[in-house]
């Protein structure tokens, strides 16, 4: 045998080594992979699908929680109202940081348990200062301490939202009726929006959600609560499967003070829109230009 | 092995389809041939590469759970290594505009290498991109026309436009120029020279549409400033020269291609200005944010002396700044310049320096304090350091890889005629070259 011939035997011997090493050490992903189905890895973008591609995607989807999670649960895809602008305000002088708003947002919204997650943190504030660096929210106290205000931050619904104009694949925009919403089956999980927003109101899935089946809300909706697939950003999103059906929000309901305030801001009659002509009502970071639809005020 | 006269046929009227895939074959030969030490340093290279592959592959399939990152500090070391590299990939330039604005001919002799480099440090910050990414499979939904590009709103778009823009825009110089001289003809500069023009801006773009991703969230004070791309230009001309510099002494010592000292002695005349702007403006924000003192400093507080008992970025930052002034002084030192083991470690601890201040001093103070001024630190897992060694290995692979192929066939030692390609300004008494082993 040449040397040109052991040579390049070697070499076709060092590729194919090569490959089939390559081969092993991402064998992991096709454990991924095996889980995803092709329907899923070619779905459009929910703007996109047909009433027809919808329902089936949206069986698909209940077949696949009931496969993962073991539960029958009904998805539906609940559009926007004409004529209804949401809002939310929320007391500050009445909250007494009790957390059963993160709580509830817990259930409804099918949160992973492991890591306790919510769409909702509330912050133990100084009495005398609206520094937020004064501000904690690991607090494990009885609450309310004295010296101390609550203040539960969520996602602010902003009308100039900094995360959706970053999205690099509009996974993520605003509604007509003022709620941001992601499609969670087309982000890719850049996080972009999570360093863009200012309210710190966005979760990743850093793994795929763990939730028993029986603590699974089977009242779900595509666009909001859901079980989301891991790899994808979530948020608030007013609970719109229930406030899109006339329903109120799942914190507002679970607040034993009446702190909070929900409503259609178009309605001249409704609750919030006394609140907001009534009451010295704020908005947090109003020098970013965000425009929040969360309001806060003082009752006093 | 007698092409005497397909070549000359080729140089009449060029039968592309004939000798395309000859240069592609012999491309691929280059590649894969050479010396003990080449072979122990790829198969080095393809472990760490590999070991990375599995680490990544164990991220996909687990989620990014395995990762350091948190809801408060949501990137790490992917995007603070994919910022890096987009410098490395700009730096290149600094060879380019020389060897064509300036028009000197030594470092257009090697200027080959900058643009390679650029190629490798692309793919290697592209690498990060996707490694960031929760959803990989999904990757296609930024596909402009089959997916829903953001473009123009995103800057991630931009990004995406800019970096491939710019890969493309090398890798078209890159492989006309290398092709021609296997042709043994001359490069058309219609072919090329607009491409190369092109090329200085594209490379400005990448890296201040890198450093807009961020200084463009009203929401993160440490990014929200003006200053942000402008530094990362003055410190990717520190890196990318520098990383040049050790590259050309390697290739010179471990080839036969001619390598001036010209080019290395102008490269180090950049990083003189370059490493000091980099310093002067690192100064200038240390100054307005600390002098200030309002709470935008939380950050930068947190950076450089640790916020309330949290220190885990000070160590590093210190380190950073202390390898840029070295580096600094023995720049502007002629006697230390002159003495190559000390400039060669000044090269590598200012490269070193400029990867911790703009990878891990960059982005995570970006997230610490977060947004509502939570302190939760950030700390890298073994899965972290695994993908981001095996992403620079793959670099290392391609720019090596590149380098062997490019070299011989630009030194004139391989073409598709037996005779070596010669600018016309080369002597004539030129000896034949020597073989590449």
């Amino acid at each position: 045998m040449s040397a040109l011939n052991r040579r390049r035997l070697l070499k076709g011997a060092g590729a194919t080594l090569g490959a089939l090493a390559f081969a092993k050490a991402i064998e992991p992903v096709f454990e991924f992979t095996a889980n995803l189905s092709g329907d899923e890895f070619l779905q459009k973008h929910y703007r996109e699908l047909s009433p027809d591609d919808l329902r089936t995607v949206l069986a698909r989807l209940e077949a696949e929680t009931k496969e993962k999670y073991g539960a029958d649960v009904t998805i539906r895809d609940i559009r926007p109202q004409d004529g209804v602008q949401f809002g939310y305000a929320l007391n500050l002088s009445t909250c007494i940081g009790c957390r059963r708003c993160a709580e509830a947002c817990h259930v409804e919204n099918n949160h992973d348990r492991k890591t306790h997650q919510s769409y909702i943190r509330v912050f133990e504030m100084q009495q005398g200062s609206f520094d937020m660096e004064q501000g904690d929210a690991t607090y494990d106290h009885p609450v309310p301490q004295p010296g101390r205000y609550y203040m539960p931050v969520q996602c602010q619904q902003c009308d100039n939202p900094p995360c959706t104009k970053v999205c690099p694949v509009e996974a993520t925009w605003k509604e007509k009726d003022g709620i941001v919403v992601v499609d969670y089956n087309w982000c890719i999980g850049c996080r972009y929006c999570e360093a863009a927003c200012p309210y710190h109101a966005r979760r990743f899935n850093w793994e795929a959600p763990e939730i028993s089946a029986e603590e699974i809300n089977p009242n779900q909706s595509y666009l909001s609560n859901r079980i989301r697939p891991q790899g994808v950003v979530e948020k608030c999103t007013f609970c719109l499967h229930r406030t899109r059906t006339g329903a109120l929000p799942a914190c507002l309901e679970a607040c034993p003070t009446g702190a909070r305030v929900f409503g259609n801001l178009l309605d001249p009659d409704s609750e919030i829109r006394w609140v907001l002509e009534n009451k010295r009502v704020f908005v947090l970071k109003e020098e970013l230009g965000a425009r929040p639809r969360f309001f806060y005020f003082f009752d006093v | 092995m007698s092409r005497k006269t397909t070549a000359k046929e080729s140089e009449e009227r060029p039968k592309h389809w004939v000798s395309y895939p000859r240069f592609l074959w012999r491309s691929l030969a280059l590649a894969t041939d050479g010396s003990w030490a080449f072979y122990a340093w790829m198969t080095g290279l393809t472990a760490i590469a590999l070991v990375g592959a599995n680490a990544w592959a164990g991220q996909v399939s687990s989620g990014m759970g395995v990762t350091g990152m948190s809801d408060h500090v949501s990137w790490g070391l992917y995007i603070a290594n994919f910022t890096f590299a987009v410098g490395l990939a700009a730096g290149g330039v600094m060879m380019v505009i020389p060897a064509y604005l300036y028009h000197d001919d030594e470092m257009h002799d090697v200027v080959i290498v900058g643009e390679l480099l650029a190629i490798a440090a692309l793919i290697v910050s592209l690498g990060f991109v996707v490694a960031d990414l929760g959803r990989p499979d999904r990757f296609w939904h930024l596909l402009p026309g089959i997916g829903r590009f953001n473009w123009p709103i995103s800057m991630l778009t931009w990004d995406v436009v800019v970096l491939n823009g710019y890969l493309l825009l090398n890798l078209h110089i890159c492989g006309y120029l290398l092709y021609m001289r296997f042709l043994g003809r001359k490069p058309n500069p219609k072919w090329y020279v607009p491409f190369v023009f092109l090329s200085v801006i594209w490379a400005i773009s990448v890296h201040t549409v890198t450093a807009f991703l961020y200084s463009g969230l009203g929401g993160r004070p440490f990014w929200n400033s003006a200053l942000l791309a402008p530094r990362f230009l003055a410190s990717a001309f520190v890196t990318g020269p520098a990383f040049i510099v050790l590259a050309l002494q390697v290739v010179r010592r471990t080839t036969s291609f001619r390598v001036p000292e010209g080019p290395i002695q102008t490269l180090l005349k950049i990083m003189r200005v370059t490493v000091l702007v980099n310093l002067f403006m690192a100064g200038a924000e240390v100054f307005t944010e600390f002098y200030t003192g309002s709470s935008h400093v939380a950050a930068a507080r947190y950076l450089y002396i640790g916020l309330h008992g949290k220190t885990a970025l000070v160590p590093w930052i210190w380190t950073g700044l202390a390898f840029n002034v070295f580096a600094a002084i023995v720049l502007h030192t002629p006697k230390l310049v002159a003495k190559r083991p000390l400039l060669n470690l000044a090269l590598v601890l200012v490269f070193s320096g400029v990867w911790i201040e703009k990878g891990m001093g960059l982005i995570i103070p970006g997230f610490v304090p977060s947004t509502m001024h939570e302190l939760v630190e950030y700390y890298p897992t073994l899965t972290e350091w695994k993908v981001t060694a095996g992403l620079w290995a793959v670099g290392m692979m391609v720019f090596t890889i590149a380098l062997k192929v490019a070299l011989p066939i630009f030194g004139g030692e391989v073409g598709a005629g037996e005779r070596s390609w010669k600018r016309d300004d080369a002597p004539d008494s030129d000896p034949e070259p020597a073989p590449a082993e």
